[in-house]
């Protein structure tokens, strides 16, 4: 059995269904990327995967057992989750924010050991912003904060890793980078990674497992190469294109159809 | 410029020091804060033996000392030990006790302005003792036991109304705006019921004052923080996190809502025993943790440096008030008062830029 399991959950927000009696599995040891429209619910099956929201029928499964019903710490050195959008408190350094990760492993006689110190500046180091350690984070533009973020959520050093849409406001040679750290993340250390992204070309070039959400439905989920189509493209999002063989990497490359052509599908 | 710049940001990176023990345990402090709390500790102790020989007979310093330390004659030592002392340990211990509770609801509100004075919980014990001191024309134990209660009843019904899945920031400022105007409109309608006398009563009572304190005000407000910070500083850490939002800190694995109902409520506790000991003294919960953070300049809701302050700053202007007014002429609640008002005017004068501290 997989270690993160949604089981048939419905979720939401007070009285609005956002997915109702939806189940997914993650597979172990993959890089899994969910796609989807703006507005399908991506964000909100991360925050049911994470604890972060209750469903409110079904439940989520970690290693076996009920998420809701295990204790915060003992999730949080599992599970790490790298939420859409996050606030650093006032006059923060990005050296003390990074740190900051490291709380599910600390406590109040352990509260900065040797592992701690060499952990936040390994993170720090593979998403590029070591030098920016003593930087306050507000005067960082989004892109390096972004970075310092996902350094954050590694400095975690959890075996299953959710990013919520990690590359966003990132250049393309950073978000080439954080999908690379994360393509290593998941073949070197074995770790279990989740994001969601909205390059469609990313996703297919980095995805080990391919989810493709709609309206808090699975429309299609499976290996870039088998389950990325014209058709499931057009019943996502709603758009005609062309998939055809990326040169580089053989993985399928996402085409939209000229403008002309796309007004009447 | 900017070799200045670049050097005090070095500054602050290798700020924080670790011990670590073979055995495995290791603990992290703030250079800074800790001398900052070191220096006000020094600063509140100076104060409060300046003020021990400060009033109608003064005392000289070195004979406030002495006999403090038990080698005084017998007429000092019963003006110092019965007289003045309970009521520089009171301004201590509300100062304190507001500093700190101050430290608590702006971190949790995250914002400057949620303190618990401007977010009603002054007002609330205040209507409390109103109540005592208009209807009821209790005694002076009876009127703290209002304030206690009103402050308490107060703190609930602000959570339970900012309640919306969790108490979060902003709505707990908008809730607690609210409350406190509540509040002051029952508080004038109940001076409007009172006599005279009552109401000449309530009006001191209300300003805050530290005149007249004995031992008798002293055990339950030091048991009271003697039980409380413990707890709170147990829960220090978790509030740190707290600081980055609640998907973050809950990510983190930190069990969100509790850590805000335990330290809301102590601070609610502890805010309702300082205005039940010393009426509601303003400006100290809303001033004191902002001046802590100025001088630690470090992020994070500084417990101990505004706990320090507080104490410091209730002190002082209750010294000031005696030596610019005479004794027990002018209660210290106006002074705090006048210091808080020009600072909250400077604070919207040179209105910090964001981030910075
Ligand atoms: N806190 C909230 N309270 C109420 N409704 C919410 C909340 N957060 C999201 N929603 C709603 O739930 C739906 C799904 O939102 P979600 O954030 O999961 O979308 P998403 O797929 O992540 O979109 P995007 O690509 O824009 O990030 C949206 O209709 C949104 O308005
Ligand atoms: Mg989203």
């Amino acid at each position: 059995m997989n270690r993160l399991i949604a089981d048939d959950v419905t979720i939401g927000y007070d009285q609005r269904v956002i997915a109702e009696k939806l189940s997914v599995e993650i597979p172990d040891n993959s890089f899994t990327v969910i796609v989807g429209p703006n507005a399908c619910g991506k964000s909100t099956l991360l925050r049911a995967l994470s604890r972060m929201l209750k469903p409110s029928a079904g439940r989520v499964l970690l290693d076996g057992q009920a998420i809701q019903s295990m204790p915060a710490k003992k999730v949080a050195r599992t599970l790490g989750l790298l939420p859409q959008s996050s606030i650093a408190p006032d006059g923060i350094t990005v050296g003390d924010l990074v740190a900051r990760g490291r709380y599910p492993h600390q406590g109040l006689l352990r509260q900065w050991s040797g592992d701690d110190e060499r952990i936040v500046r390994e993170s720090m180091e593979s998403t590029g912003v070591a030098e920016l350690a003593d930087r306050y984070v507000d005067e960082l533009s989004g892109g390096q904060r972004q970075r310092v973020w996902i350094a954050m959520a590694l400095a975690q050093q959890t075996p299953l890793l959710l990013l919520d849409e990690p590359t966003t406001f990132l250049d393309i040679q950073h978000q080439l980078d954080v999908l690379d750290l994360c393509a290593d993340l998941h073949e070197e250390q074995g770790r279990t990674l989740v994001a969601v992204l909205h390059d469609l070309n990313h996703a297919a070039r980095y995805a080990t497992h391919l989810i493709a959400l709609r309206d808090g439905e699975v429309l299609a989920e499976g290996p870039p190469r088998e389950i990325v189509t014209a058709e499931l493209v057009r019943e996502t999002f709603g758009i005609r294109c062309q998939v055809i063989e990326d040169p580089e990497t053989g993985t399928p490359l996402v085409v939209p159809a000229a403008r002309k052509a796309r007004v009447d599908a | 410029m900017k070799a200045t710049r670049t050097r005090a940001v070095r500054g602050r990176a290798t700020r924080t020091r670790a011990i670590r023990t073979g055995g495995g345990i290791s603990v992290r402090f703030d250079v800074r804060a800790a001398v900052v709390v070191a220096i006000l500790v020094v600063a509140a102790l100076l104060a409060s033996v300046v003020l021990i020989g400060t009033g109608d007979f003064d005392i000289p310093t070195a004979d406030v000392i002495r006999t403090l330390l038990g080698n005084g004659d017998a007429g000092q030592e019963f003006i110092i030990n019965d007289l003045r002392l309970p009521r520089v340990v009171v301004g201590l211990l509300v100062g304190a006790s507001l500093g700190l509770a101050g430290a608590l609801f702006q971190s949790i509100a995250r914002n400057p302005l949620g303190s618990p004075d401007v977010l009603g919980i002054g007002q609330g014990s205040t209507a409390g003792a109103l109540l005592m001191i208009v209807i009821f024309q209790g005694s002076a134990t009876e009127v703290a036991g209002g304030a206690l209660v009103g402050g308490l009843v107060t703190g609930a019904a602000m959570y339970l109304l900012a309640w919306k899945q969790g108490v979060h920031g902003y709505r707990l400022v908008l809730v607690g705006i609210g409350v406190n105007a509540f509040a002051v409109a029952v508080n004038g309608y109940l001076l409007t019921k009172a006599d005279l006398v009552d109401a000449a009563r309530a009006v001191v009572w209300m300003t805050g004052s530290l005149n007249g304190r004995d031992w008798e005000q002293v055990w339950p407000l030091l048991t009271l923080c003697a039980v409380l910070l413990p707890l709170v500083i147990a829960h220090a850490r978790p509030l740190r996190m707290l600081e980055m939002g609640d998907d973050t800190a809950y990510t983190l694995g930190v069990p969100v809502e509790r850590t805000r109902i335990v330290l809301m409520g102590s601070a609610v506790l502890l805010t309702a025993a300082a205005t039940a000991a010393a009426g509601p003294v303003s400006f100290v919960a809303l001033t004191a943790p902002q001046l802590a953070r100025r001088l630690t300049r470090s992020p994070g809701p500084n417990l101990l440096p505004a706990m320090c302050m507080g104490a410091t700053l209730l002190i002082v202007a209750d010294w000031a008030s005696q030596r610019v007014f005479g004794a027990d002429q002018l209660p210290v609640g106006v002074v705090t008062g006048v210091l808080g008002g020009v600072y909250l005017l400077w604070l919207l004068v040179t209105e910090r830029k964001a981030g910075r501290i």
